[in-house]
Protein backbone atom coordinates (compact mmCIF):
# COMPACT_ATOMS: atom_id res chain seq x y z
CA UNK A 1 0.00 0.00 0.00
CA UNK A 2 2.77 2.42 0.89
CA UNK A 3 4.92 2.00 -2.20
CA UNK A 4 6.31 5.09 -3.91
CA UNK A 5 6.57 3.46 -7.33
CA UNK A 6 2.98 2.26 -7.30
CA UNK A 7 1.69 5.64 -6.16
CA UNK A 8 3.64 7.60 -8.77
CA UNK A 9 2.65 5.30 -11.63
CA UNK A 10 -0.99 5.39 -10.50
CA UNK A 11 -0.99 9.17 -10.37
CA UNK A 12 0.48 9.25 -13.88
CA UNK A 13 -1.76 6.65 -15.46
CA UNK A 14 -5.21 7.33 -13.95
CA UNK A 15 -6.05 10.40 -16.12
CA UNK A 16 -5.26 8.46 -19.28
CA UNK A 17 -7.43 5.52 -18.22
CA UNK A 18 -10.30 7.91 -17.51
CA UNK A 19 -9.80 9.67 -20.85
CA UNK A 20 -9.93 6.30 -22.62
CA UNK A 21 -13.12 5.37 -20.77
CA UNK A 22 -14.78 8.65 -21.73
CA UNK A 23 -13.67 8.14 -25.35
CA UNK A 24 -15.24 4.68 -25.42
CA UNK A 25 -18.51 5.97 -23.93
CA UNK A 26 -18.75 8.91 -26.33
CA UNK A 27 -18.00 6.73 -29.38
CA UNK A 28 -20.33 3.95 -28.28
CA UNK A 29 -22.49 4.22 -31.40
CA UNK A 30 -19.57 4.40 -33.82
CA UNK A 31 -16.96 1.89 -32.70
CA UNK A 32 -16.74 -1.23 -30.51
CA UNK A 33 -17.54 -0.50 -26.91
CA UNK A 34 -20.40 1.41 -25.42
CA UNK A 35 -21.85 2.26 -22.05
CA UNK A 36 -21.00 -0.95 -20.26
CA UNK A 37 -17.37 -1.30 -21.35
CA UNK A 38 -16.59 2.39 -20.99
CA UNK A 39 -18.23 2.53 -17.58
CA UNK A 40 -16.24 -0.50 -16.47
CA UNK A 41 -13.00 1.21 -17.56
CA UNK A 42 -13.95 4.42 -15.70
CA UNK A 43 -14.78 2.38 -12.60
CA UNK A 44 -11.52 0.46 -12.88
CA UNK A 45 -9.54 3.71 -12.79
CA UNK A 46 -11.08 4.66 -9.43
CA UNK A 47 -10.60 1.08 -8.20
CA UNK A 48 -6.91 1.35 -9.09
CA UNK A 49 -6.68 4.69 -7.28
CA UNK A 50 -8.31 3.34 -4.12
CA UNK A 51 -6.12 0.22 -4.20
CA UNK A 52 -2.91 2.23 -4.23
CA UNK A 53 -3.90 5.24 -2.09
CA UNK A 54 -6.35 3.67 0.34
CA UNK A 55 -10.09 4.01 0.79
CA UNK A 56 -10.06 7.36 2.62
CA UNK A 57 -8.29 9.33 -0.12
CA UNK A 58 -10.40 7.69 -2.80
CA UNK A 59 -13.67 8.52 -1.08
CA UNK A 60 -12.43 12.09 -0.77
CA UNK A 61 -12.15 12.15 -4.59
CA UNK A 62 -15.59 10.63 -5.11
CA UNK A 63 -17.72 10.39 -1.99
CA UNK A 64 -20.26 7.67 -1.33
CA UNK A 65 -23.17 10.10 -1.57
CA UNK A 66 -21.98 11.50 -4.90
CA UNK A 67 -21.62 8.08 -6.48
CA UNK A 68 -25.03 6.94 -5.28
CA UNK A 69 -26.58 10.16 -6.66
CA UNK A 70 -24.85 9.56 -10.02
CA UNK A 71 -26.12 6.01 -10.04
CA UNK A 72 -29.76 6.96 -9.41
CA UNK A 73 -29.44 9.81 -11.90
CA UNK A 74 -28.27 7.41 -14.60
CA UNK A 75 -31.32 5.19 -14.40
CA UNK A 76 -33.71 8.17 -14.03
CA UNK A 77 -32.13 9.79 -17.12
CA UNK A 78 -32.75 6.56 -19.02
CA UNK A 79 -36.42 6.45 -17.97
CA UNK A 80 -36.87 10.16 -18.75
CA UNK A 81 -35.52 9.60 -22.26
CA UNK A 82 -38.01 6.79 -22.65
CA UNK A 83 -40.88 8.98 -21.48
CA UNK A 84 -40.02 11.58 -24.14
CA UNK A 85 -41.19 8.98 -26.66
CA UNK A 86 -44.58 8.72 -24.96
CA UNK A 87 -45.05 12.49 -24.78
CA UNK A 88 -44.23 12.81 -28.47
CA UNK A 89 -46.96 10.35 -29.35
CA UNK A 90 -44.99 7.14 -29.81
CA UNK A 91 -44.16 4.11 -27.72
CA UNK A 92 -41.89 4.01 -24.68
CA UNK A 93 -38.27 4.43 -25.83
CA UNK A 94 -38.86 5.34 -29.46
CA UNK A 95 -35.96 6.94 -31.22
CA UNK A 96 -36.56 8.40 -34.67
CA UNK A 97 -40.32 8.78 -34.44
CA UNK A 98 -40.02 10.73 -31.18
CA UNK A 99 -38.20 13.54 -32.91
CA UNK A 100 -34.72 13.14 -31.47
CA UNK A 101 -32.18 14.96 -33.69
CA UNK A 102 -30.66 12.20 -35.78
CA UNK A 103 -27.69 14.10 -37.18
CA UNK A 104 -25.40 12.63 -39.79
CA UNK A 105 -24.35 8.98 -39.63
CA UNK A 106 -20.77 8.72 -38.42
CA UNK A 107 -20.63 11.96 -36.42
CA UNK A 108 -20.10 11.89 -32.67
CA UNK A 109 -23.33 13.81 -32.05
CA UNK A 110 -25.78 11.75 -34.05
CA UNK A 111 -28.22 8.83 -33.89
CA UNK A 112 -30.56 10.59 -31.48
CA UNK A 113 -31.37 8.67 -28.32
CA UNK A 114 -28.55 6.10 -28.60
CA UNK A 115 -25.70 8.44 -27.67
CA UNK A 116 -27.66 9.95 -24.75
CA UNK A 117 -28.63 6.54 -23.37
CA UNK A 118 -25.01 5.37 -23.68
CA UNK A 119 -23.93 8.37 -21.58
CA UNK A 120 -26.44 7.45 -18.87
CA UNK A 121 -25.44 3.77 -18.87
CA UNK A 122 -21.75 4.70 -18.69
CA UNK A 123 -22.25 6.94 -15.65
CA UNK A 124 -24.39 4.30 -13.97
CA UNK A 125 -22.00 1.38 -14.55
CA UNK A 126 -18.96 3.40 -13.43
CA UNK A 127 -20.60 4.51 -10.18
CA UNK A 128 -21.93 0.99 -9.57
CA UNK A 129 -18.44 -0.52 -9.90
CA UNK A 130 -16.99 2.11 -7.55
CA UNK A 131 -19.75 1.74 -4.96
CA UNK A 132 -19.58 -2.06 -5.00
CA UNK A 133 -15.81 -2.05 -4.56
CA UNK A 134 -15.84 0.55 -1.79
CA UNK A 135 -18.65 -1.20 0.06
CA UNK A 136 -16.93 -4.57 -0.10
CA UNK A 137 -13.49 -3.38 1.06
CA UNK A 138 -14.84 -1.10 3.79
CA UNK A 139 -13.67 -1.87 7.37
CA UNK A 140 -11.79 -5.05 8.31
CA UNK B 1 -14.25 -41.35 -2.78
CA UNK B 2 -16.62 -38.42 -3.22
CA UNK B 3 -14.33 -36.89 -5.84
CA UNK B 4 -14.16 -40.12 -7.86
CA UNK B 5 -17.95 -40.38 -7.80
CA UNK B 6 -18.34 -36.80 -9.04
CA UNK B 7 -15.68 -37.37 -11.71
CA UNK B 8 -17.58 -40.37 -13.10
CA UNK B 9 -20.90 -38.51 -13.10
CA UNK B 10 -19.40 -35.41 -14.71
CA UNK B 11 -17.57 -37.49 -17.33
CA UNK B 12 -20.95 -38.89 -18.29
CA UNK B 13 -22.33 -35.37 -18.50
CA UNK B 14 -19.37 -34.28 -20.64
CA UNK B 15 -19.91 -37.18 -23.07
CA UNK B 16 -23.60 -36.27 -23.28
CA UNK B 17 -22.83 -32.58 -23.94
CA UNK B 18 -20.10 -33.24 -26.51
CA UNK B 19 -22.10 -35.79 -28.49
CA UNK B 20 -25.10 -33.47 -28.64
CA UNK B 21 -22.93 -30.49 -29.55
CA UNK B 22 -21.39 -32.42 -32.47
CA UNK B 23 -24.81 -32.56 -34.11
CA UNK B 24 -24.94 -28.77 -34.46
CA UNK B 25 -23.98 -27.04 -37.72
CA UNK B 26 -20.30 -26.17 -37.75
CA UNK B 27 -18.85 -22.91 -36.53
CA UNK B 28 -19.07 -20.14 -39.07
CA UNK B 29 -21.56 -21.73 -41.46
CA UNK B 30 -24.05 -19.17 -42.66
CA UNK B 31 -26.81 -21.84 -42.59
CA UNK B 32 -26.67 -21.69 -38.80
CA UNK B 33 -30.28 -21.38 -37.59
CA UNK B 34 -29.26 -18.48 -35.38
CA UNK B 35 -28.61 -16.40 -38.51
CA UNK B 36 -32.29 -15.92 -39.24
CA UNK B 37 -34.51 -13.18 -40.59
CA UNK B 38 -34.27 -11.10 -37.39
CA UNK B 39 -30.52 -10.84 -37.82
CA UNK B 40 -30.90 -10.05 -41.50
CA UNK B 41 -33.36 -7.27 -40.66
CA UNK B 42 -30.99 -5.78 -38.08
CA UNK B 43 -27.99 -5.91 -40.42
CA UNK B 44 -29.82 -4.36 -43.34
CA UNK B 45 -31.92 -1.70 -41.60
CA UNK B 46 -29.93 -0.61 -38.54
CA UNK B 47 -28.19 2.25 -40.32
CA UNK B 48 -31.41 3.67 -41.79
CA UNK B 49 -33.48 3.15 -38.66
CA UNK B 50 -31.14 4.61 -36.08
CA UNK B 51 -28.27 6.30 -37.96
CA UNK B 52 -25.67 4.45 -35.87
CA UNK B 53 -22.98 2.41 -37.68
CA UNK B 54 -22.50 0.12 -34.68
CA UNK B 55 -25.25 -2.49 -35.09
CA UNK B 56 -24.87 -3.82 -31.56
CA UNK B 57 -25.31 -0.32 -30.10
CA UNK B 58 -28.46 0.17 -32.14
CA UNK B 59 -29.77 -3.23 -30.99
CA UNK B 60 -29.18 -2.76 -27.28
CA UNK B 61 -30.24 0.88 -27.03
CA UNK B 62 -32.85 1.21 -29.75
CA UNK B 63 -34.53 -2.04 -30.84
CA UNK B 64 -34.19 -3.71 -27.44
CA UNK B 65 -33.88 -0.64 -25.22
CA UNK B 66 -36.46 -1.98 -22.80
CA UNK B 67 -34.27 -5.03 -22.28
CA UNK B 68 -31.34 -2.77 -21.41
CA UNK B 69 -33.55 -0.87 -18.96
CA UNK B 70 -34.14 -4.19 -17.20
CA UNK B 71 -30.41 -4.81 -17.26
CA UNK B 72 -29.67 -1.53 -15.48
CA UNK B 73 -32.40 -2.43 -13.00
CA UNK B 74 -30.50 -5.66 -12.31
CA UNK B 75 -27.38 -3.63 -11.55
CA UNK B 76 -29.39 -1.31 -9.31
CA UNK B 77 -30.95 -4.25 -7.45
CA UNK B 78 -27.59 -5.92 -6.93
CA UNK B 79 -26.03 -2.80 -5.47
CA UNK B 80 -29.04 -2.26 -3.20
CA UNK B 81 -28.74 -5.87 -2.00
CA UNK B 82 -24.98 -5.61 -1.38
CA UNK B 83 -25.31 -2.36 0.56
CA UNK B 84 -28.21 -3.65 2.66
CA UNK B 85 -26.40 -6.92 3.46
CA UNK B 86 -23.07 -5.32 4.33
CA UNK B 87 -24.07 -2.11 6.09
CA UNK B 88 -26.58 -3.84 8.39
CA UNK B 89 -23.86 -5.70 10.27
CA UNK B 90 -21.55 -2.71 10.50
CA UNK B 91 -24.14 -0.71 12.44
CA UNK B 92 -24.69 -3.59 14.83
CA UNK B 93 -20.95 -3.95 15.25
CA UNK B 94 -20.52 -0.29 16.13
CA UNK B 95 -23.33 -0.43 18.66
CA UNK B 96 -21.86 -3.53 20.28
CA UNK B 97 -18.42 -2.00 20.44
CA UNK B 98 -19.81 1.18 21.98
CA UNK B 99 -21.85 -0.70 24.58
CA UNK B 100 -18.86 -2.88 25.48
CA UNK B 101 -16.72 0.22 25.92
CA UNK B 102 -19.42 1.76 28.12
CA UNK B 103 -19.58 -1.38 30.21
CA UNK B 104 -15.82 -1.37 30.58
CA UNK B 105 -15.88 2.29 31.59
CA UNK B 106 -18.58 1.63 34.17
CA UNK B 107 -16.59 -1.26 35.57
CA UNK B 108 -13.44 0.85 35.54
CA UNK C 1 -10.36 -38.51 -40.65
CA UNK C 2 -14.05 -37.59 -40.58
CA UNK C 3 -14.09 -37.41 -36.80
CA UNK C 4 -11.10 -35.06 -36.70
CA UNK C 5 -12.72 -32.77 -39.23
CA UNK C 6 -15.92 -32.75 -37.18
CA UNK C 7 -13.99 -32.00 -34.01
CA UNK C 8 -12.18 -29.08 -35.62
CA UNK C 9 -15.47 -27.73 -36.96
CA UNK C 10 -17.00 -27.81 -33.46
CA UNK C 11 -13.95 -26.98 -31.37
CA UNK C 12 -15.51 -23.93 -29.69
CA UNK C 13 -18.62 -25.82 -28.66
CA UNK C 14 -16.50 -28.67 -27.24
CA UNK C 15 -14.40 -26.14 -25.33
CA UNK C 16 -17.57 -24.57 -23.94
CA UNK C 17 -18.88 -27.98 -22.80
CA UNK C 18 -15.52 -28.81 -21.18
CA UNK C 19 -15.41 -25.46 -19.38
CA UNK C 20 -18.96 -26.01 -18.14
CA UNK C 21 -18.04 -29.41 -16.70
CA UNK C 22 -14.88 -28.00 -15.09
CA UNK C 23 -16.93 -25.25 -13.43
CA UNK C 24 -19.55 -27.73 -12.24
CA UNK C 25 -16.81 -29.97 -10.80
CA UNK C 26 -15.37 -26.97 -8.94
CA UNK C 27 -18.77 -26.08 -7.50
CA UNK C 28 -19.55 -29.64 -6.44
CA UNK C 29 -16.27 -30.79 -4.90
CA UNK C 30 -14.80 -27.76 -3.14
CA UNK C 31 -16.17 -26.77 0.23
CA UNK C 32 -14.52 -23.33 0.19
CA UNK C 33 -17.21 -20.81 -0.69
CA UNK C 34 -14.88 -18.53 -2.66
CA UNK C 35 -13.91 -21.47 -4.86
CA UNK C 36 -17.60 -22.18 -5.41
CA UNK C 37 -18.06 -18.61 -6.64
CA UNK C 38 -15.08 -19.03 -8.97
CA UNK C 39 -16.65 -22.23 -10.31
CA UNK C 40 -19.93 -20.43 -10.99
CA UNK C 41 -17.97 -17.78 -12.88
CA UNK C 42 -16.24 -20.45 -14.99
CA UNK C 43 -19.65 -21.90 -15.88
CA UNK C 44 -20.92 -18.45 -16.88
CA UNK C 45 -17.85 -17.95 -19.07
CA UNK C 46 -18.56 -21.23 -20.84
CA UNK C 47 -22.08 -20.08 -21.64
CA UNK C 48 -20.75 -16.79 -23.03
CA UNK C 49 -18.26 -18.68 -25.21
CA UNK C 50 -21.02 -20.96 -26.48
CA UNK C 51 -23.34 -18.10 -27.39
CA UNK C 52 -20.70 -15.98 -29.08
CA UNK C 53 -19.50 -19.02 -31.07
CA UNK C 54 -23.04 -19.59 -32.34
CA UNK C 55 -23.03 -16.08 -33.77
CA UNK C 56 -19.78 -16.40 -35.70
CA UNK C 57 -19.92 -16.41 -39.50
CA UNK C 58 -16.72 -17.42 -41.26
CA UNK C 59 -15.04 -14.46 -42.90
CA UNK C 60 -17.33 -12.03 -41.14
CA UNK C 61 -16.16 -8.86 -39.48
CA UNK C 62 -17.41 -7.08 -36.40
CA UNK C 63 -20.94 -5.74 -36.96
CA UNK C 64 -20.01 -2.13 -37.60
CA UNK C 65 -21.17 -0.80 -40.92
CA UNK C 66 -18.42 0.98 -42.80
CA UNK C 67 -19.75 4.25 -44.15
CA UNK C 68 -17.74 3.90 -47.35
CA UNK C 69 -20.48 1.77 -48.77
CA UNK C 70 -18.72 -1.49 -49.72
CA UNK C 71 -20.70 -4.63 -48.90
CA UNK C 72 -19.29 -6.75 -46.09
CA UNK C 73 -20.13 -9.96 -44.26
CA UNK C 74 -21.03 -9.41 -40.61
CA UNK C 75 -21.15 -11.84 -37.74
CA UNK C 76 -24.53 -12.34 -36.10
CA UNK C 77 -25.03 -9.33 -33.80
CA UNK C 78 -27.95 -10.73 -31.77
CA UNK C 79 -26.01 -13.24 -29.58
CA UNK C 80 -23.39 -10.58 -28.81
CA UNK C 81 -26.09 -8.14 -27.71
CA UNK C 82 -27.74 -10.81 -25.56
CA UNK C 83 -24.47 -11.82 -23.93
CA UNK C 84 -23.95 -8.22 -22.80
CA UNK C 85 -27.00 -8.74 -20.56
CA UNK C 86 -25.52 -12.01 -19.34
CA UNK C 87 -22.24 -10.37 -18.36
CA UNK C 88 -24.05 -7.74 -16.30
CA UNK C 89 -26.09 -10.41 -14.50
CA UNK C 90 -22.88 -12.36 -13.85
CA UNK C 91 -21.24 -9.31 -12.25
CA UNK C 92 -24.31 -8.69 -10.08
CA UNK C 93 -24.48 -12.29 -8.89
CA UNK C 94 -20.75 -12.35 -8.11
CA UNK C 95 -20.95 -9.13 -6.10
CA UNK C 96 -23.97 -10.32 -4.14
CA UNK C 97 -22.47 -13.72 -3.33
CA UNK C 98 -19.18 -12.09 -2.28
CA UNK C 99 -21.07 -9.83 0.12
CA UNK C 100 -22.86 -12.86 1.55
CA UNK C 101 -19.49 -14.59 2.00
CA UNK C 102 -18.17 -11.54 3.87
CA UNK C 103 -21.22 -11.70 6.12
CA UNK C 104 -20.70 -15.42 6.77
CA UNK C 105 -17.05 -14.80 7.61
CA UNK C 106 -18.08 -12.11 10.11
CA UNK C 107 -20.56 -14.47 11.75
CA UNK C 108 -18.74 -17.80 11.79
CA UNK C 109 -15.09 -16.83 11.33
CA UNK C 110 -14.63 -19.23 8.41
CA UNK C 111 -15.69 -19.52 4.78
CA UNK C 112 -15.47 -23.30 4.63
CA UNK C 113 -18.85 -24.88 3.99
CA UNK C 114 -18.23 -28.03 6.05
CA UNK C 115 -16.95 -26.10 9.07
CA UNK C 116 -19.98 -23.79 8.93
CA UNK C 117 -22.27 -26.83 8.87
CA UNK C 118 -20.45 -28.28 11.91
CA UNK C 119 -20.77 -24.98 13.79
CA UNK C 120 -24.47 -24.81 13.00
CA UNK C 121 -24.90 -28.41 14.15
CA UNK C 122 -23.24 -27.64 17.47
CA UNK C 123 -25.51 -24.64 18.01
CA UNK C 124 -28.63 -26.70 17.47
Amino acid sequence: MDDLIVKTITRLIVPFIQLYGIFIILHGHLSPGGGFSGGAILGASIVLYSLSFGLEKASKKLSHEASSIIESAGILWYIALGLVGIFMGGYFLTNRAAGFPMGEAGAVISSGMIALITLGIGAKVASTMITLFHTIIKED
Amino acid sequence: MKKIFFMIVLAGLLILLVTSVMEMPGIGSIDNPAYNEVTRYYVENAITDSNAPNIIASIITDYRAFDTLGETTVLFTSIAAVISVLSLGHHHGHKNHNSEEKVEKQHG
Amino acid sequence: MEIFKAIIEHINYIAAATLFVIGLYTVLTHSNLLKKVIGINIMETSIFLFFVSIGYVSGGGSPIISLGGERQIFINPVPSALILTGIVVAVSITAYSLSLIIKLHETYGTIDMDEIMELRGEKN
